[in-house]
């Protein structure tokens, strides 16, 4: 009998050596004569455990890991084709408490389907909110993902129904759905997890964006720095192009959609909206004044949803099982469950999707486990590059996007990055500062000029001129209010909230200089 | 310093890559993209080619190829090493890492060895936060890079 293994082929555990694996178990079933089916699904999400790989056993799913190539003779040996002992064995992957614990919505099928296979897609609940969408009417499928609170993942939180009914209200022979899979954020990889793992269900999210506002075009703009990510996500949509997902008739309804990636170039702004557009148009990714909204004038100065990869993801969930069941989870105005990216230096790192509402320090102590280095968890940087460094004492915050506002964070993409006590405070300011330089469009002046003042500003810190620090302050009130777009008016938020929070390490020099 | 391939500078196998993206809409970033794929960098006399087929300025074209970091005048070298920058992988020392690749391979971020064997360039983030410091060898990627790692690839890369 074909016994079926499953190898993640997601870039993480790829990163891990999860191909060598891969290549070492097919050698070894030849040389032994075992009839054996290799799947590539995507991650689970439990980095410190990959690569993490499954057996398929009569008395279900089996899971070993962290396997190294020189496991695999041992596995073997250990009889894992028929989920045999071993000291790698994980047992079920599901009873694993990082995962069982977790609310898996958005993240259903990643790590357990074959994410090139429509038929193991289908067979996991898969398209059926595309089907009940087909027999809606547009304003219908519009008010229940409004109905359900989703909200923009991708940082901002607008929320999602919203933006889709004022698309939905503009006329015009073409509008478009532009996903932002332009995922730059330090400390976050749900867009590639996803990407990689369960593309279809990104393709799916997308159709019924398109059913919902007419727009018959859809693109994926995604970034130049996941190749992985990009082979996948063209597999898929070919894929789904074959089989009628897409194309000149949806699932036979008679209307149309298609997709297309286009691959971005290496530049961290382009994950702001208008940037973005500008740069699918072909021009350079300089962010445009808002209004107009995208929604008015997008793509091509065309009306235009442009959505995060998990607020795609997250349609189909809602129009299967209706807008309550996905609003019924999270609290306050932060509705749904939000895949949370624990990284950095932390124990147990990867991906966990909850309902909105874990304190931070449930997040960062208790699921993941502390440091890495075991030392004391000095600062944890919460929503990518962009986002505040938050102390222990502030552990308290519960995950949602007012609650991190009040404390002066922003939950962004949901990474959450986390330090020791090695890490100097200064230090990360000033690279906020400078990856803001690099970064900037050039557009704005508070955005351009800014940051490379600031820089040098904190430089002065840094050298014991501590009569420089209101005016880092005064920088940053600066650039906050006056910037364009998020690059410029949120580096002050990583920059603040160590100098607030940290101040001995931008004192460590005073003494001195005073001497 | 001016490119060899001036001489035998092939316009149109550009003029082919543009008319097949020519029908999309907003072509300019896949067309840039293929060249590079193609040539191993833009060089500036493809430029007039590209811009003359898009009715746009040869400015406005170098405008747009020089504003995005992928994007190369001069071909990198036989191998390219990429090595994280951003904050989670400097929570785990990528810091230290990259300065170790700096002396290993004796060039700076953005630079090319003389021999022109390696190319080594910053990133920001390859979405292997949880197992950082993260490294990109050639297009595959390398997490808990640690320098015995750099040292290896260093060794494969000189080979």
């Amino acid at each position: 009998m074909t016994v079926t293994i499953y190898i993640p082929g997601d870039s993480g555990a790829v990163a891990l050596g999860a191909d060598d694996v891969a290549q070492a178990i097919v050698g070894e079933a030849q040389k032994r004569g075992a009839d054996i089916k290799l799947v590539r699904n995507g991650s689970r999400g439990l980095y410190w455990l990959e690569p993490m790989l499954e057996v398929a056993t009569d008395g279900g799913r089996i899971a070993y890991g962290p396997v190294s190539v020189g496991d695999v003779s041992a596995l073997f040996d250990a009889e894992f084709l028929s989920g045999g002992a071993h000291a790698l064995s994980l047992g079920n992957p599901e009873d694993i408490p990082f995962l069982k614990n977790q609310t898996r919505l958005t993240f259903a099928r990643c790590g357990i389907v074959d994410p090139v296979s429509l038929e193991d897609y289908e067979a996991h609940d898969g398209l059926k909110g595309l089907r009940n969408a087909v027999s809606m009417a547009a304003s219908d499928i519009v008010q229940t993902v409004t109905d359900s609170g989703l909200r923009g993942r991708g940082g901002a939180g607008f929320p999602t129904g919203i933006k889709w009914k004022t698309v939905l209200d503009e006329a015009g022979p073409q509008k478009y759905i532009v996903c932002n899979a332009d995922e730059g954020d330090s400390g976050t990889f749900a867009d590639r997890m996803i990407m990689e793992g369960d593309p279809f269900v990104l393709i799916e999210g997308m159709a019924i964006a398109g059913l919902a506002t007419a727009a018959t075009k859809g693109y994926i703009y995604l970034r130049s720095e996941y190749p992985d990510a990009i082979r996948i996500m063209n597999a898929a949509i070919g894929i789904a192009r074959e089989k009628g997902v897409l194309g000149a008739s949806v699932l036979g309804s008679g209307k149309a959609f298609d997709i297309e990636v286009r691959v971005g170039a290496g530049a961290y702004v382009c994950g702001e909206e208008t940037s973005l557009l500008n740069s699918l148009e072909g021009k350079r990714g300089v962010v445009r004044a808002k209004p107009p909204l995208p929604a008015h004038k997008g793509f091509l100065g065309r009306p235009t949803v442009i959505n995060n990869v998990i607020s795609l993801a997250s349609v189909p969930v809602i129009l299967d099982k209706g807008a309550d069941y996905y609003r019924d989870f999270g609290m306050g105005r932060s509705r749904g469950t939000i895949p949370i990216q624990i990284a950095g230096n932390v124990k147990h790192g990867g991906l966990y999707e909850t309902a909105f509402g874990l304190t931070l320090g449930e997040i960062v102590d208790e699921i993941g486990g502390g440091t890495a280095t075991g030392r004391e968890v000095k600062a944890v940087q919460v929503g990518g590059p962009l986002g505040a460094y938050f102390p222990r004492s502030k552990f308290d915050t519960p995950f949602g996007y007012e609650e991190f506002d009040g404390e002066g964070g922003l939950i962004g993409h949901a990474g959450v990055v986390v330090f020791d006590d090695t890490a100097d405070m200064l230090g990360m300011a000033r690279f906020a500062m400078e990856f803001c330089a690099v970064e900037s469009c050039g557009k704005c002046t508070p955005c351009r000029i800014g940051a490379v003042r600031g820089v040098e500003t904190v430089d002065r810190i840094a050298r014991g001129d501590t009569s420089a620090i209101p005016l880092l302050t005064d920088l940053c009130d600066t650039m906050k209010d006056g910037s364009l777009c998020a690059l410029g008016g949120f580096t002050p938020y990583p920059v603040m909230s160590a100098l607030t929070h940290f101040p001995d390490d931008f004192h460590a020099n005073a003494k001195e200089a005073a001497e | 310093m001016g490119l060899d391939l001036s001489s035998d500078f092939d316009g149109n196998r550009i003029q082919a890559i543009v008319d097949e993206h020519i029908n999309l809409e907003g072509p300019l970033l896949p067309i840039l993209h293929a060249v590079q794929e193609d040539l191993g960098c833009i060089p500036q006399e493809a430029l007039p080619v590209i811009a003359n087929k898009l009715n746009l300025s040869r400015a406005e074209v170098h405008g747009v190829m020089s504003f995005y970091h992928d994007f190369r005048e001069q071909p990198a070298g036989r191998h390219v090493v990429k090595i994280c920058r951003a904050e989670a992988c400097q929570s785990m020392g990528s810091d230290a890492i990259a300065e170790h690749a700096k002396s290993r391979f004796k060039i700076g971020f953005g630079d090319t060895a003389p021999d022109g064997s390696v190319t080594l360039e910053a990133v920001y983030c390859l979405g292997l936060c949880a197992c950082a410091p993260a490294a990109m060898v050639d297009g595959k990627v390398i997490g808990r890079v640690d320098e015995a790692r750099i040292d290896a690839i260093s060794s494969e890369v000189r080979s």
